[in-house]
């Protein structure tokens, strides 16, 4: 007898914990920790561009309610209120929006601080394809949507990506690339997403994957490496010429360089749904190269 | 009147300062002017208040005094108006332990409860010790004022490029370090604030009962010894609480320049007593001139905002220019 009671409030305490599970709902950040959301989020801050344009492509870009300095895409969030950036998000101005869920990069300051005042915090930091994706399927679920949603934008992204993969000629598939993200200056290597592409494409790239995904590299590695074809963003384009051995660069020489415009770069340059639009900007500059034409 | 009852006074007015300040402060932020006893149902309004503002204005004030508390001990112990958490390279020490300690726990740093917290605070005291000692013993002892600012300007610039080479190592720790050089308020909580408390407590009873050693060594080295004060293990308390203080405010809230320098040179400038006087003053005008940059930081140019390290650069660069402008102009 005394067993049975014993085991009626075990069974009551198993079935509560069920029914929280089963209610709640549980998604896995970056660093493999669980976080849980009572219901699907409704009211979104996100302090990285790249998670603000995969929030969009899912089509629930009328959920995010804040939005950091640098996310510009799609226009509609041009108006949303700004809440700082990863270095320096304005917690008053987040805690204001009343989220019920925040998204940023893993290396963000005050996630502790949010957590703490009881704000569900979800960090995510896409680098690869492979994190492209799965960021999608993470954002579905605590969006409410189901997996074959993030599937069918995933397979859109993907078909785009091959898409510009088979435009590039058999000649411009022999280059070897440098593709500069940021005039520091840091590179993106073949383990980073851009890199990936480059690879699917059959180009080859100056950064060995072993660097890590976007390395800050010595202005002498790719004077040593001579690359056929330096791409860069618009903010690099001032320095380019002016380190040391760069204008004797057979690239620079034959005007084998690609510098993107400020909204080309952003495209180019962010892990998310747009990943396929920066593949035709690279396939298409890989093409002129390859012809020749300035 | 007694230099007693004007320490007393200024200590009430200073305090008062300070108040006035925290209760200001819970009401200006990027949300505009939202003040608790207007009283607001809304529970964000509430939470915006109690748990952001609040903390964060005690916090700032909280890590002024250690910092103004932190520059007393110095220039008292070093003979030296110009010796300063920052000169005796002390915080750089002090950012090369956090910086290390970033490093360590890898990409997890940023989910940081009370215990990394207190092993985020220790790093940087042990690094702010390690640094004065390696100024001392590079000045070969505070004899010499040219030597020991030399000694400290070095240990400086050379554990600050260290901490900047441990920082380059991993993108991840480089822009948690980006944003700590830019020493910063807006991420203190309760628990922070309870650590600097803790702190504070134990630095200024500590200095408090030392202060006879510093009046002493206001004489000279060989007079305090002679006056039968135990130099060598009081140097090494009050090299102890200095880095505490500086390590304390370090972890918390980043490198926030000027404070341990100006805030002792404005009380010296305005009352003559002792250093048991000086200690206590140093740390209310220190925590009243933070929290006070602090208010301006968060909006000056609300709704954006501005890193509190960059105004106390600003202010107390501009205020030590016209003191040493004043100095000059007196003597000729």
């Amino acid at each position: 007898m005394l067993k049975h009671c014993l085991q009626l409030p075990m069974l009551a305490l198993m079935w509560g914990m069920l029914c929280t599970a089963a209610q709640g709902l549980t998604v896995w950040d970056d660093r493999q920790q669980p976080v849980v959301l009572a219901k699907p989020a409704q009211r979104i801050v996100s302090l990285l561009p790249s998670l603000t344009e995969t929030v969009c492509a899912l089509g629930q870009c009328a959920k995010l309610v804040g939005v950091d300095r640098y996310s510009n895409w799609p226009e509609s969030v041009r108006s949303l209120p700004r809440m700082g950036g990863g270095i320096d998000p304005n917690i008053e101005s987040i805690v204001a929006q009343k989220p019920d869920l925040v998204l940023l990069a893993g290396s963000a300051r005050g996630i502790e601080r949010l957590q703490s005042l009881g704000i569900t915090v979800l960090s995510l930091e896409p680098r690869t394809h492979a994190d492209v994706q799965r960021v999608l399927r993470t954002l579905a679920s605590s969006l409410g949507l189901s997996q074959a949603e993030a599937e069918q934008v995933w397979r859109t992204v993907d078909a785009g990506v091959q898409a510009a993969v088979q435009s590039l000629s058999a000649q411009a598939r022999l280059q070897r690339v440098y593709l500069e993200v940021s005039p520091a200056p840091y590179g993106a290597s073949e383990s980073s997403f851009i890199g990936e592409t480059l690879l699917r494409m059959g180009v080859r790239n100056i950064l060995p994957a072993a660097m890590g995904p976007f390395p800050q590299i010595n202005p002498e590695w790719v004077v040593r490496a001579q690359p056929d074809v330096i791409l860069a963003g618009d903010s690099s384009r001032q320095s380019l010429l002016q380190r040391p051995g760069w204008s004797q660069l057979r690239a620079v020489q034959q005007d084998r360089v690609c510098v993107f415009s400020q909204d080309q770069a952003d495209v180019v340059m962010r892990a998310g749904p747009r990943m396929a639009e920066g593949a035709r900007w690279i396939a298409q500059c890989l093409n002129r190269t390859a012809r020749g034409v300035p | 009147m007694k230099p007693r009852w004007r320490v007393l006074r200024w200590s009430l007015a200073l305090l008062l300062l300070g108040l006035l300040g925290v209760l200001g402060g819970t009401a200006v932020g990027s949300q505009g002017v939202q003040a608790w006893w207007l009283g607001s149902p809304d529970p964000v309004v509430h939470q915006i208040i109690w748990d952001i503002r609040l903390p964060r204005s005690l916090g700032a004030w909280l890590g002024g005094a250690l910092l103004g508390l932190a520059g007393a001990i110095a220039q008292g112990l070093f003979r030296n108006p110009l010796a300063d958490p920052y000169l005796l390279g002390s915080a750089s020490g002090a950012s090369l332990g956090v910086s290390l300690y970033v490093s360590l726990l890898g990409g997890s740093v940023m989910a940081l409860g009370w215990w990394p917290r207190l092993g985020m605070t220790g790093a940087a005291f042990a690094g702010a010790v390690l640094a004065v000692m390696l100024t001392l013993f590079l000045a070969r002892g505070v004899q010499q004022t040219l030597r020991l600012l030399l000694a400290g300007v070095v240990v400086g610039v050379v554990l600050g490029a260290l901490a900047s080479l441990v920082a380059l190592m991993s993108p991840q720790v480089m822009q948690t370090m980006q944003g700590f050089l830019l020493g910063s308020t807006a991420f203190i909580g309760w628990s922070a604030c309870g650590l600097m408390a803790l702190a504070l407590g134990v630095c200024l009873c500590g200095s408090w009962a030392l202060s006879r050693v510093l009046d002493a060594l206001t004489l000279g080295e060989s007079t305090a010894l002679s006056l039968g004060v135990p130099l060598p293990q009081a140097r090494l308390l009050l090299v102890g609480m200095l880095s505490l203080a500086t390590g304390a405010v370090v972890a918390q809230m980043g490198l926030v320049a000027f404070v341990g320098l100006a805030a002792p040179h404005a009380v010296r400038s305005v009352v003559r007593c002792t250093h048991s006087g000086v200690l206590l003053l140093s740390a209310l005008t220190g925590a009243a001139l933070l929290l006070m940059a602090d208010v301006l930081a968060r909006s000056l140019t609300a709704p954006l905002e501005m890193p509190v390290g960059v105004l106390t650069a600003v202010l107390g660069g501009a205020y030590l220019l016209w003191r040493m402008n004043r100095l000059a102009g007196g003597r000729s």
